[in-house]
């Protein structure tokens, strides 16, 4: 893509103004042409704008430096995403591996669905973040909305503060964290205690997001496995 | 799971469920007429008359039509287990269909073209509205997204030989795509459903187009059921799921709930593979005229709309049999809605649920369809409830595995159990063997054929050489809820109904 309008370009970061470039030619070059050897990319004056950074699959660092809107580094393979601002909905969505740091807040549906990574949530997250989890990691240093991990699979999610209704409903193999209060467990949740795995585990996913909470001090959410097989007790009212 | 027998040289007969059986008493007692009313009309003729009774042997074997057979069977099962009921394939009972319609042959005021010498063309292009790699086919007639969980693996590769062979698409489904059927298929369509079983960045790339499924015609609103007996090792390890465990598929989308978010949604699609690639959306037929604008409006190249006659793994049968539309009522919503947008041609139309035949299919092109997709009939010709299986050439009887599962062939609904007798929709390693990819291919490519050939026979006939040239004028109905359905003229004059004369 010749016709690129990059800020600035040094011999190991390019600089793109969202502002100057269309999202088509960031994102163009950010899939095709990574193998000139950049390390390091600035997007500048995001402005709210969808779908920036989709798609990556090189190991690379991204730099959104403002708010992003929805999906915002999905499906992301390999890259070390930062957002230096707020995030629509779906940041991360179906991510594969890599990490993407929301230095702000995030709307609905954070991380949903995604196999794997490491999803990192500075600020709160909203409604559904972890939804239909499939194997990432989660951190949120604030608080998560209602139905938080909604049908999640598998994969791990940590909240450093408040959960809100229905955490945890109709999960599968996935494990939720909490440290605050819990408003209300969703269908078929249950509060386990911890084991010493769990806390290692709480220890690790804390320090990769820079936290530096007790981890004795979370409840471990997990599936009480009653929708595990279809039966009139599990689905009554369903 | 009894293995297979030589063929028996006698059909099957198909299980009945006789007033006996569900009284558990014998008609002849005493105690059976004791739970009949009575006319005392005194028209009981010996050996049936008796003191408590004076009816006659048809009477008392009248069936009711509000509690027949069937709604007994259903109450009866309802109150012995609380559960609904789950199955597999589609809708049992009659709904207005294609076959209510017929084609007006040219005569005199229309010049037919000669069958056999006279060229025309089936061609069809999908996805010319924004990717710069549209799909081109050289029959308007694809496979529909099925799922690998649902269908064994031998016959995801036999449905993407078949497509090849005949120029066609096939598609993935819920549960992700195998590298067999993408190797056997050279266009694949990578279906984006609400579970997201499987889904990745990689297949989406290497799809030729991707299927945002936002309902089916068999369950509109409702999500799926795999029950667990099909979770074999490889399923469960596609859909990150532990093995045998029922997995329930969500109803909608985890990260859009929305038009307005479908838009945005679309444009991340377009964007993860440079714009090269149509995105289809596929609504279960219901609110039709609005859902196909909605898409329309989010940004779609082809809008895939499926009617109530469509097909399911699993579903509760109370889904199957009473939410959505018929397929008919549908594909005139669907058309009336692309040409109130002036977007006809622009964005095309693909028709499903209950295509069956060549008829079937030029009749939903006249309606106004680009293309049609086929699923449950597609199962039927690779064998599904046939009496028989093939293996290494020689013909197996499955009777006494249908039977083994309750049912006979030819009333086999039971995709959802996972013992298939003909090895279709199974995950069993040693039913699945029954269907030998080589040979499904076949025989759906046969049956693709035999459906091309009988769509170009009607256009030929209709004065076509070229079967997208089929229009509605060529159409009149059978019946007055067909022409009212599909705003056709009832057959032999001009009267539509709901229509005002000019």
């Amino acid at each position: 893509m010749d016709s690129l309008t990059a800020s600035s370009t040094t011999t190991d970061s390019i600089t793109f103004d969202l502002a100057q470039t269309s999202l088509r030619e960031i994102n163009h070059y950010l899939h095709h042409n990574l193998a000139r050897g950049e390390k390091k990319i600035h997007i500048l004056n995001p402005d709210g704008a969808h779908n920036i950074a989709v798609g990556l699959n090189a190991p690379v660092d991204v730099e959104i430096l403002g708010h992003a809107g929805y999906y915002a580094a999905s499906m992301n393979q390999l890259a070390n995403v930062a957002i230096a601002g707020n995030v629509g909905t779906g940041v991360a969505e179906n991510m594969m591996s890599g990490r993407v740091h929301v230095k702000g807040f995030a709307s609905v549906s954070a991380g949903a669905s995604a196999h794997g990574g490491l999803l990192i949530i500075d600020g709160d997250a909203s409604l559904r973040c972890g939804i239909s989890l499939k194997g990432a990691d989660i951190v949120v240093g604030g608080s998560v909305g209602s139905f938080a991990a909604f049908m999640a699979q598998a994969g791990r999610i940590v909240v450093c503060g408040n959960a809100g209704e229905a955490l945890g409903d109709s999960l599968y193999e996935a494990v939720i964290y909490v440290r605050g209060e819990i408003k209300s467990l969703g269908a078929d949740a249950q509060i386990e205690s911890m084991s010493e795995a769990d806390y290692a585990t709480v220890a690790e996913l804390l320090a990769k997001a820079g936290f530096s909470y007790n981890p004795q001090d979370f409840k471990r959410v997990a599936s009480a496995k009653q929708l595990y097989h279809w039966n009139a007790d599990a689905v009554a009212g369903g | 799971m009894a293995g297979g027998t030589r063929i028996a040289p006698s059909a099957p007969k198909a299980p009945e469920v006789s007033l006996s059986a569900l009284f558990s008493l014998s008609p002849l007692s005493s105690d059976f007429f004791f739970y009949h009313y009575c006319t005392g009309a005194q028209l009981c003729a010996p050996p049936l008359l008796t003191p408590h009774c004076y009816m006659t042997q048809s009477i008392s074997r009248e069936e009711s039509w509000g509690y027949d057979r069937r709604i007994l069977n259903y109450i009866q099962h309802a109150a012995a287990h609380g559960l609904y009921e789950i199955r597999g394939l589609g809708a049992k009972r009659r709904l207005p269909h294609f076959d209510d319609l017929v084609f007006l042959g040219a005569s005199m005021s229309r010049y037919p073209l000669e069958g056999y010498r006279e060229k025309c063309t089936t061609k069809t292009i999908l996805g010319t509205r924004y990717a710069t790699k549209p799909i081109q086919l050289e029959i308007p007639i694809t496979i529909a997204g099925m799922s690998f969980g649902s269908l064994s693996a031998n016959v995801k590769e036999a449905l993407g030989r078949a497509a090849t062979a005949v120029g066609t698409s096939t598609t993935t489904g819920d549960g992700g795509m195998t590298p067999e059927e993408r190797l056997s298929s050279k266009t694949l369509i990578y279906q984006c459903l609400p579970s997201r079983y499987g889904f990745n960045p990689d297949d989406v790339r290497k799809a030729d187009a991707i299927e945002i499924v936002v309902g089916q015609g068999a369950k509109p609103g409702g999500g799926g059921m795999l029950l667990g007996q099909k979770i074999n090792p490889r399923v469960a390890q596609m859909r990150t799921l532990p093995e045998g465990v029922d997995q329930r598929s969500a109803c909608r989308h985890p990260d859009w709930t929305g038009p307005d978010d479908l838009t945005i949604k679309i444009q991340q699609l377009r964007e993860l593979t440079d714009w090269e690639k149509p995105i289809f959306v596929k609504v279960g037929a219901a609110r039709t005229f609005n859902d196909v604008k909605l898409a329309v409006h989010a940004g779609a190249d082809v809008v895939v709309v499926d009617g109530m006659q469509g097909g399911t793994a699993a579903t509760q049968t109370v889904f199957i049999e009473h939410v959505g539309i018929p397929t008919l009522a549908a594909v005139r919503q669907a058309v009336d809605a692309l040409e109130d947008m002036n977007m006809k041609g622009e964005v095309q139309l693909i028709v499903s649920g209950g295509i069956r035949t060549g008829a079937d299919v030029a009749k939903a092109i006249a309606m106004g369809a680009d293309a049609v997709s086929i699923g449950q009939a597609i199962l039927m010709a690779l064998g599904c409830n046939s009496e028989t299986y093939v293996q290494n050439g020689t013909h197996y009887s499955a009777i006494e595995d249908y039977a083994a599962i309750g049912t006979a062939p030819g009333y086999c609904h039971h995709c959802h159990t996972g013992k298939c007798p003909v090895g279709v929709t199974t995950q069993d390693e040693i039913l699945e063997k029954r269907l030998e990819p080589e040979v499904g291919a076949r025989r759906v490519k046969n049956y693709l054929q035999t459906l091309n050939m009988e769509l170009t026979t009607i256009a030929r006939a209709c004065g076509k050489q070229n079967v997208h040239h089929l229009e509605r004028e060529d159409l009149v109905a059978l019946t007055i809820e067909a022409a009212a359905m599909a705003r056709l003229p009832l057959a032999g004059t001009d009267w539509i109904p709901g229509v005002q004369p000019m």
